[in-house]
């Protein structure tokens, strides 16, 4: 028996019944299409958040206060209030961090913002006049608050583009006070409107000196984080290692198990985001993978069909010579070409709707949303659909083989 | 030496309770070369003892050997071989597939040998040719004769050059001049050295072959040879 025979003859008996063929595939299509629909989406996605990520600089290093939680119960440990004014200054003297090129405090909370009569809820950021650099934030109008006004406590503020809108719609903006926690604020800087698919947006943000912030919005004498850049990206490592170092001597610390901060670089920040895409869209497939096992008892049944109805051609092939290994080969080839067709079919379509749900979502999010079939789904698509067919067409296929040519050949 | 010998053979169905006897001991011996009918009304066993020659079924009783074998000397894959190299098959209802051409329904049995694919073409059409069918090698079976579609079994049954072929009812679903040029076909492959077991239960068709055994209630009633062999030549004649 040669390959190619069996093709033409497993060709012959689905071309039998087409109509039949492909509704039992459809199954199997609908559920490749799915697993290639949100693989391919899940890679966009991704993709998306992890150039977002990569936008924020491969030399930033956030800092921020307690330890990485160790599991549920362990959330205490994130809320504490480690990192102090003398924590700064110790990380910026040169000789303990020789690679750090700046570093600035954030605090940042949510309360009232309000104008004549309008009144919004704003994400308040206590920043310093590094955020422009840092985050790539530069005011469309106006400037953004100076060294010497965050020194001396000024109650200047930096608006996003959401909240100018919510609080003088289409007026003029620039040079108005507005109140936060009922202080009063001089508006002196307006954002870019940056839209809802982007990672970091300050859109709806009120960005203040970071002295004011912590003075009289928040009432704290600590920071939510530092955020931090090293000179060159391959010196990344060796500030980590640098602050870390010193912040466990300003704390006191010897063990490093008991740090009560933690450095995170955009790297750490990509594999997280990276693991937490992947296990989201693993998941999803894995749903969809569901309605494989569906298609894959539609795939049996119509294989035990077939196998019934061509009982004599069994006894017949049987009779000129056949063995039971022959027959078996043929009926479970027939039954991974249907599910193989119905995956190619599957890959096709999931790709289709791929491609215009990257098209839609750039237009909506106003983002480039990439169109990517990764090739592990292709893989995968097509690995399962044949391993469908060879699972469900076993039984059919050794009921076929089974048949003794005699019964076969008497049947009507 | 006898290529089919066989002595008291015996074939009980177990059905449940119900044994049924199909043969109740048949003795006879096939010679190489012969042309032996084998006839019997209906229930007679001739199907059956058909089936047990083609190692198609096995038997109860009594002793069947093929070239010198028996039926439980060979393995499962070992019977499927002999019965592809050393024996070729023709149905009553021809058991062509259908949707396949001529070409490819003669090629089945090359298809399960160790012949190599590069010949199959060859041999199918060389077998089709010495059926008369050389004109139809593309055509598929439901737009042949019942006559041709039988012919088309025949050059199946040859491709591989067996030593015996078993016909059975060969002529059954035909008019007689398709019967006729079967029957003509059949008897020029015994006089080209093939032997021939032919189930029929038409004296009529069992006179192209030399010698008849007749079967009654599971045993062997008569087995005498044809004084006035039917010639098919002579049937077109006239």
């Amino acid at each position: 028996m040669t390959l190619n025979y069996l093709l033409k003859t497993a060709l012959i008996g689905l071309k039998t019944n087409k109509s039949r063929a492909i509704l039992t595939i459809l199954g199997i299509t609908i559920g490749i299409t799915a697993i290639i629909t949100v693989m391919s989406l899940g890679k966009g996605a991704q993709n998306l958040i992890l150039g977002q990520v990569q936008g924020i600089g491969a030399k930033v290093i956030a800092i921020a206060p307690g330890r990485q939680p160790e599991g549920m119960t362990d959330f205490a440990s994130v809320f504490t209030d480690s990192l102090r004014a003398k924590d700064l200054t110790a990380l910026e003297r040169k000789e303990n961090v020789p690679h750090l090129s700046r570093i600035m405090p954030v605090v940042f909370g949510s309360d009232t913002a309000v104008y004549d009569n309008n009144i919004y809820r704003p994400t308040i950021f206590g920043v310093s006049s590094m955020f422009a650099d840092i985050y790539d934030a530069y005011p469309s109008e106006g400037v953004i608050f100076s060294d010497e006004e965050v020194k001396s406590y000024a109650d200047t503020v930096v608006i996003g583009a959401k909240l100018k809108d919510k609080l003088f719609g289409e007026s003029q903006a620039l040079g108005q006070k507005i109140k936060i926690k009922g202080k009063s604020f001089k508006v002196i800087g307006i954002l870019p409107k940056k839209g809802a698919g982007s990672f970091i947006n300050f859109d709806d943000a009120a960005i203040i000196p970071y002295t004011t912030a912590q003075q009289y919005i928040f009432g704290i004498k600590y920071f939510h984080r530092l955020a931090a850049e090293a000179d060159t990206e391959a010196n990344v490592d060796q500030t980590v290692a640098d602050i870390k170092t010193t912040l466990r001597a300003s704390h006191n610390i010897t063990d490093p198990t008991k740090d009560d901060f933690f450095v995170e670089t955009q790297a750490d920040a990509m594999k997280t985001v990276g693991t937490i895409t992947n296990v989201l869209t693993l998941f999803l497939a894995a749903i969809a993978a569901i309605s494989l096992l569906v298609g894959g008892v539609g795939i049996m049944n119509i294989m035990l069909v077939s196998v019934t109805e061509r009982t004599r051609e069994i006894g017949l092939r049987k009779a000129i010579g056949a063995t039971d290994a022959n027959i078996l080969t043929q009926f479970l080839l027939e039954s991974v070409i249907l599910t193989c067709l119905g995956g190619i079919l599957g890959i096709t379509f999931g790709a289709a709707i791929s491609l215009l749900a990257s098209v839609v979502l750039t237009k909506v999010l106003n983002q480039t949303w990439g169109f990517t079939v990764p090739l592990t789904a292709v893989l995968l698509g097509l690995g399962v659909s044949a391993f469908i067919g060879l699972v469900f067409g076993l039984y059919p296929a050794r009921q076929a083989s089974r048949k003794s040519p005699i019964e076969a050949l008497r049947y009507e | 030496m006898s290529l089919i010998k066989v002595r008291n053979l015996e074939k009980v169905y177990q059905n449940d309770s119900v044994a049924t006897s199909a043969l109740a001991g048949v003795s006879f011996d096939i010679k190489d070369g012969e042309f032996v009918a084998i006839m019997g009304p209906s229930g007679s066993g001739k199907s059956t003892l058909l089936h047990v020659l083609g190692f198609i079924d096995d038997y109860t009783g009594g002793e069947y050997r093929f070239d010198g074998k028996t039926v439980f000397d060979y393995s499962k894959d070992d019977i499927a071989h002999v019965r592809n190299q050393k024996m070729g098959f023709i149905f009553q209802a021809f058991n062509l597939l259908a949707r396949t051409s001529v070409l490819d329904n003669v090629k089945l049995p090359l298809v399960y040998s160790n012949v190599p694919p590069e010949k199959w073409d060859e041999m199918a059409r060389a077998a089709i040719e010495s059926v008369g069918l050389g004109h139809r090698l593309h055509h598929q079976p439901s737009q042949l004769s019942g006559g041709e579609q039988q012919r088309v079994a025949i050059a199946r049954a040859i491709v591989n050059n067996p030593n015996v072929i078993f016909a059975d009812e060969p002529t059954g679903n035909l008019d007689s001049r398709s019967g006729g040029q079967v029957m003509e076909v059949i008897q020029r492959l015994h006089d080209e050295g093939h032997t021939i077991v032919l189930i029929t239960h038409e004296t009529y068709t069992a006179e192209y072959a030399e010698r008849i055994l007749r079967l009654k209630d599971g045993r062997v009633e008569s087995d005498v040879l044809v004084e006035e062999r039917r010639r098919a030549a002579d049937h077109f004649v006239k």
